[in-house]
């Protein structure tokens, strides 16, 4: 049961930042129409592209997936770990969210941050973009801290017993989270602020980089673990069946403590300061971290066969048609499904990008965005929007309104983002940059840039980043629509998330705690940053200040 | 269904697998930047950062291209190099993070401001190759380019 006192708190969580992804999915539309060279100007309605580019990355990728961790760890905490989340404690991590988010929104929506949500310095952006997000992230730190005394508590009233794998999926998420902001910390805090202020000259590039890229991957992870919490306890029990096994789960979340984070230079391959042979061990590294993702496809994929053979399905794929892939009566079920399927394009081409050398054809590409779309944009967005709905109406005691539809929008949305990634794919390979207001110039059929070659690939990321518009319309469509509708007290009293049982549930003292896969993690970062680390160091490269 | 005990065997098997694809992919990739020769830009220490771009024939052949990225030009551009010409490219920026990319080429770098990247290329086929900033880098980003042209 999830603590009545956390309802609220988590509703805002789940609800505001939904609302501003609707800024943020607007000009995910707007840049594939500025792209195609739809619109040709530097902004539209009064806002840049740049602008809206900035907006689209930090709603899309930091707001909304951070504020959607904390409510569904504070739903599966609760729940879980019967009432483990301390409520003051989760409502100032709220406020501080809250306030962050706001505090960043005004130079954004000021036209004084174009930086993008990666802010590389020394581009610069007005202080007070960079002290929102620093309180967006403490946020999110505070809420993490708010579960561990219940957690403890859980433990100790629990000997013996095994911590149920959702709340173990979500540590696991936070402690990576946890570990991979204190450097992105140190660099806004240490050198951005004060440089942004005035009070330095500049920045040292090289090692703001490193240490945002220390960041930048793990990041990933944090927004995925929570959707693997879904595909392991929540999809099985959609399909009508059980977790094949529980072992599986949670080695595959204690290997991501270890390995998110001794990878970062795999975005870096381009640059200076590191010697090729860290960047060599990066790229290795990236592809171990694949092994628990490869392994989760195969888990989720026999809990899928599991669950469809209980429901009578035959055959060697026939079961497929067992799975309640058109239910409206279980419309979350695609959100889940569909997002493992684009998912598999979406990892297959990240291990291409990791692979050292081939970089070289792909880097800062339209290549790469087409690749995140598949990840980020796929089982993260599809497993946020359809958990977004689920749990905010099962808090509330509502029925969604328009079960029809629900169902309808993850089906819409996998075929645009498909349509979509396939032309940046494309026009990748041709050399199209991301991150680019290409209708000013190399889609301008007057300007001497020109490319015909790159315009049907952006004619078909237009197409399919407007499905994408409408997938997101009709779930604003649902969403709303539900909100209005009657309200249930003891629907909401009885309401839980959907968690399956394990088949093989095996008791496996390796994965019990926590701590030594934590001291592992530690032992990899320092094996694998600490070198590049005094690298970049060593080679005292003077303050840049843009 | 009743819960089945101990741990599926089919589950090592893939993970297993998922191992042994994984170290093949590494093997290749190594096999690809030690025999190769397929490699990343590297660590250069010894260029001291420049402010002026040039394009300098050091043998018959033989070029080093020290390029200057700024918002929003290459200098120099365009690059005039023979077919068959091997560049040392030296790229550093005078103001923020930019990209340089030759289009149809490998030659993808980062260019960062107080430091110096390297790679080098030959160039085999003439014609004339768009240089892509593919880095964001201000309001202007998407009128940044140059082009390096092969003579026959």
């Amino acid at each position: 049961m999830i603590q009545k006192e956390l309802r609220a708190v988590i509703l805002i969580e789940l609800l505001l930042p939904l609302a501003l992804t609707l800024f943020g999915v607007y000009h995910g539309v707007l840049q594939v129409l500025y792209r195609a060279g739809v619109i040709q100007d530097l902004s539209f309605l009064g806002i840049g592209y740049y602008q809206g580019l900035t907006a689209h990355g930090v709603i899309n990728a930091i707001v909304l997936t951070t504020f959607f961790a904390v409510a569904f760890g504070n739903a599966v905490v609760s729940q879980c770990l019967e009432g483990g989340v301390s409520a003051p404690a989760a409502r100032i991590g709220l406020a501080l969210m809250v306030v962050g988010t706001l505090v960043a929104a005004w130079p954004i929506f000021a036209g004084k941050a174009d930086v993008l949500y990666t802010f590389y310095a020394p581009l610069k952006a007005h202080p007070l973009f960079y002290v929102g997000v620093v309180l967006l992230v403490v946020g999110s730190w505070v809420s993490f801290w708010a579960w561990i005394p219940g957690y403890r508590r859980w433990r100790k009233n629990h000997p013996g017993q095994k911590t149920p794998l959702a709340a173990v999926g979500i540590f696991a998420t936070f402690i990576i989270w946890q570990i991979c902001t204190l450097p992105v910390a140190y660099e806004v805090i240490v050198q951005l602020i004060p440089w942004s202020l005035g009070w330095t000259p500049g920045v040292n590039v090289v090692l703001s980089r490193l240490l945002f890229w220390f960041f930048g991957h793990p990041l990933v992870y944090f927004w995925l673990l929570p959707i693997y919490v879904m595909y392991y306890v929540t999809l099985p029990a959609l399909a009508g069946g059980k977790l094949y096994s529980d072992f599986y789960g949670r080695l595959a979340f204690m290997a991501f403590i270890v390995l998110s984070a001794p990878l970062g230079l795999h975005h870096q391959f381009t640059e200076p300061a590191v010697s090729s042979g860290y960047k060599f061990l990066h790229a290795a590294l990236t592809f171990l971290v694949a092994v628990p993702s490869l392994a989760t496809a195969f888990t989720v994929a026999a809990s899928l066969e599991h669950g469809a053979r209980q429901q009578g399905g035959k055959g060697l794929f026939a079961w497929w048609g067992k799975l309640p892939h058109f239910d409206s009566r279980r419309w979350l079920f695609p959100y889940l499904f569909m997002g493992l399927v684009i998912f598999i394009l979406g990892g297959l081409t990240g291990l291409i990008n990791a692979s050292y050398g081939m970089n070289a054809v792909v880097h800062n590409t339209s290549w790469i965005p087409a690749h995140f779309h598949l990840t980020v944009a796929g089982p993260i967005f599809l497993g946020i929007l359809g958990m977004s709905l689920y749990l905010s109406l099962g808090l509330l005691g509502k029925e969604c309104a328009a079960p029809r539809t629900a169902l309808l929008v993850p089906y819409v949305w996998t075929a645009g983002v498909f349509i979509f990634s396939a032309g940046l794919f494309y026009g990748g390979l041709r050399g199209v940059p991301r991150r680019t207001n290409l209708g000013m110039s190399f889609l301008d059929p007057t300007s001497d840039a020109y490319r015909p070659d790159w315009v049907i690939g952006e004619a078909a990321a237009a197409v399919g980043g407007c499905l994408m518009g409408l997938a997101v319309a009709l779930f604003f469509y649902v969403l709303v629509r539900s909100l209005f509708g009657a309200r249930s007290q003891q629907a909401a009293d009885s309401f839980a998330i959907p968690m399956a049982a394990a088949y093989h549930d095996e008791d496996v003292p390796a994965v019990r705690n926590f701590a030594p896969w934590v001291v592992a993690g530690v032992i990899a970062i320092l094996i694998s940053y600490v070198p590049p680390l005094v690298q970049v160091l060593g080679a005292n490269y003077p303050l840049a200040s843009g | 269904m009743q819960t089945a005990p101990g741990t599926p065997d089919v589950e090592q098997r893939i993970l297993v697998a998922s191992l042994l694809f994984a170290a093949a992919m590494v093997a290749l990739i190594g096999y690809a930047a030690l025999r190769l020769g397929i490699s990343v830009p590297g660590c250069v220490t010894n260029v001291k950062p420049f402010a002026t771009g040039e394009l300098i024939e050091i043998a018959p052949g033989r070029y080093e291209a020290h390029v200057v990225s700024k918002m929003w030009v290459f200098k120099p551009s365009p690059l005039k190099v023979p077919k068959g010409a091997v560049v040392d490219f030296y790229l550093t920026s005078a103001d923020i993070v930019h990209g340089f990319y030759i289009d149809g080429t490998d030659v993808n770098l980062t260019a960062i401001p107080n430091a110096v990247t390297y790679t080098q290329a030959r160039f085999t086929k003439p014609g004339k190759y768009p240089i892509l900033c593919h880095e964001y880098c201000g309001s202007g980003h998407h009128e940044m380019y140059g082009q390096i042209e092969v003579t026959p």
